[in-house]
């Protein structure tokens, strides 16, 4: 298994964050030097989440709780406790361990500042897992232009990932991960909204998964096939670029629309668009409705099988790097109460969201059917993703 | 590294575009007191920051894709 050596990641991503950082200063200046129109906070609100996923064998669920509360108009601090239980055993697991349970706890901190009309905000986020740290920290700037009907973003983020395998103390890898991205939103007409976002990500590091394998043609075998540890490159880096638009309709209802286009250095290029819908519903009740689609390729150095054990420098067979589609479809529906205020809280909302989503792999085969080696059916499931979640604003 | 510099660099000629843009005087062909249905708490993004943030991470760990979900995106702590 391959180990990074950390202090020249380290060192040169040192280098390289500072440069950026000085040019990212650069722009902030010039931004915050240029005339800008109303700006003010997030508002104060609370939201105590439930969420479920249930696909492949797999069972994720736990809390999330993010409260944000302004100070002075001027600041608003936020905090978010995140949980994922998980517990059973994908394909990827059945076929070469045995089912598992873990836990993921995410705590973030962060803050905006409003100065001058020009938003500023800074979080960070800690992650843990037994086999898994990390730490994220991130930067962003917003302000409205041209009488409010442009506001651009702007972020910056840096995390710092440790990796360990369970059952080999030995097994320690470190990975560097650093996200740009800006973001225009225009209003175009008085019910019309267009937004356009570009993020590129540059990883560096240990970036596969320590306990996953591929498997390669073994003759001297039963069954025809064996495994070995999958290796990855230790640099990645992509560009998505991503349009939105928003339209509210004569009868008071809401339309949106995504498309986004991603490619990265691993040979990965991928497109989804979204449609969603909400419809109120006299003076309590909103219902939603979406549906998305989503499609990639596969990385260059993927295969479902290799024909000989070391048959590349780099070989994954994760289903995640394999060309496959998904699609969604989804339901939502909220109850608004108490409008005009109760104890200290201006107003609530009860929210209930259900998600069907069904992936459909093209080069992922289901070794568990049986067959013939690497002519086994494609690999298929489908998912329920369910959220409940109780919001007050303050 | 080389798409990251390009990106720097759109942004800042963005940035600069933007900065004098804001010296000009530009009449909002929307003005705010017509910004009612904008302002409509339907008209936004996604219907609640811990939802979207949530389902980013839902599709991040599936997906080979990331990067430019939107408001809430960004990094979610998981491979």
């Amino acid at each position: 298994m391959q180990k990074v050596a950390p202090g020249a990641v380290v060192v040169v991503t040192n280098m390289t964050v500072t440069r950026h950082l000085l040019t990212v200063l650069v722009c902030l200046s010039t931004l915050l030097s240029a005339s800008a129109i109303a700006k003010i906070l997030p508002e104060d609100r609370a939201d105590v989440l439930w969420h479920s996923y249930e696909g492949d064998n797999v069972t994720i669920n736990g809390p999330s709780v993010l409260i944000r509360k302004a100070y002075q108009d001027k600041i608003s601090v936020w905090g978010n406790y995140y949980v994922d239980m998980i517990s059973g055993a994908s394909i990827d697991v059945k076929a070469t361990a045995s089912a598992y349970s873990e836990e993921r706890q995410e705590f973030s901190l962060g803050a905006d500042y409003l100065y001058d009309k020009t938003l500023l905000g800074i979080g960070f986020t800690r992650s843990q897992e037994d086999d898994y740290d990390a730490s994220t920290f991130r930067f962003n700037l917003s302000q409205d232009f041209f009488g409010d009907l442009t506001t651009l973003s702007m972020g910056y983020a840096y995390g710092d990932d440790t990796v360990r395998r369970n059952g080999d103390d030995t097994f320690e890898a470190g990975a560097i991960h650093q996200s740009y991205k800006v973001e225009l939103s225009q209003i175009l007409t008085k019910r019309m909204i267009m937004n356009f976002g570009y993020e590129a990500v540059v990883d560096e590091g240990f970036l596969n998964n320590p306990y996953r394998s591929v498997r390669f043609v073994d003759p001297t075998v039963q069954l025809g096939y064996s495994y070995q540890a999958e290796l990855y490159p230790n640099t990645r880096s992509s560009d998505a670029a991503a349009i939105r638009t928003m339209v509210y309709l004569p009868y008071r209802a809401a339309l949106r629309g995504e498309y986004r286009y991603y490619s990265d250095s691993w040979g990965i290029t991928a497109h989804n668009g979204e449609v969603s819908y909400t419809h109120p519903w006299r003076r309590h009740w909103e219902f939603d409705v979406k549906f998305r689609y989503y499609s990639q390729t596969s990385a260059s150095f993927y295969s479902d099988l290799f024909p000989y054990r070391n048959a590349q420098n780099f070989l994954a067979r994760d289903k995640e790097l394999a060309t496959f589609d998904s699609t969604t479809a989804g339901i939502g529906v909220s109850y608004l109460f108490n409008e005009e205020g109760f104890l200290f809280f201006s107003r609530g909302s009860v929210n209930l969201y259900l998600d069907y989503m069904m992936f459909d792999y093209k080069d992922f085969n289901n070794v568990l059917a049986g067959g013939t080696v690497g002519e086994e059916p494609a690999f298929n499931f489908n998912a329920v993703v369910f959220r409940a979640y109780l919001s007050l604003w303050f | 590294m080389r798409q990251v510099q390009r990106m720097i660099l759109t942004l800042s000629m963005v940035t600069a575009t933007l900065s004098l843009a804001s010296c000009v005087s530009i009449e909002p062909w929307v003005s705010p007191f017509e910004r009612n249905a904008l302002a409509d708490p339907i008209m936004t993004f996604s219907r609640g920051s811990a939802d979207a943030a949530y389902i980013h991470h839902v599709h991040q760990a599936r997906e080979g894709a990331r990067g430019a979900e939107g408001g809430s995106g960004g990094g979610c702590g998981c491979n």
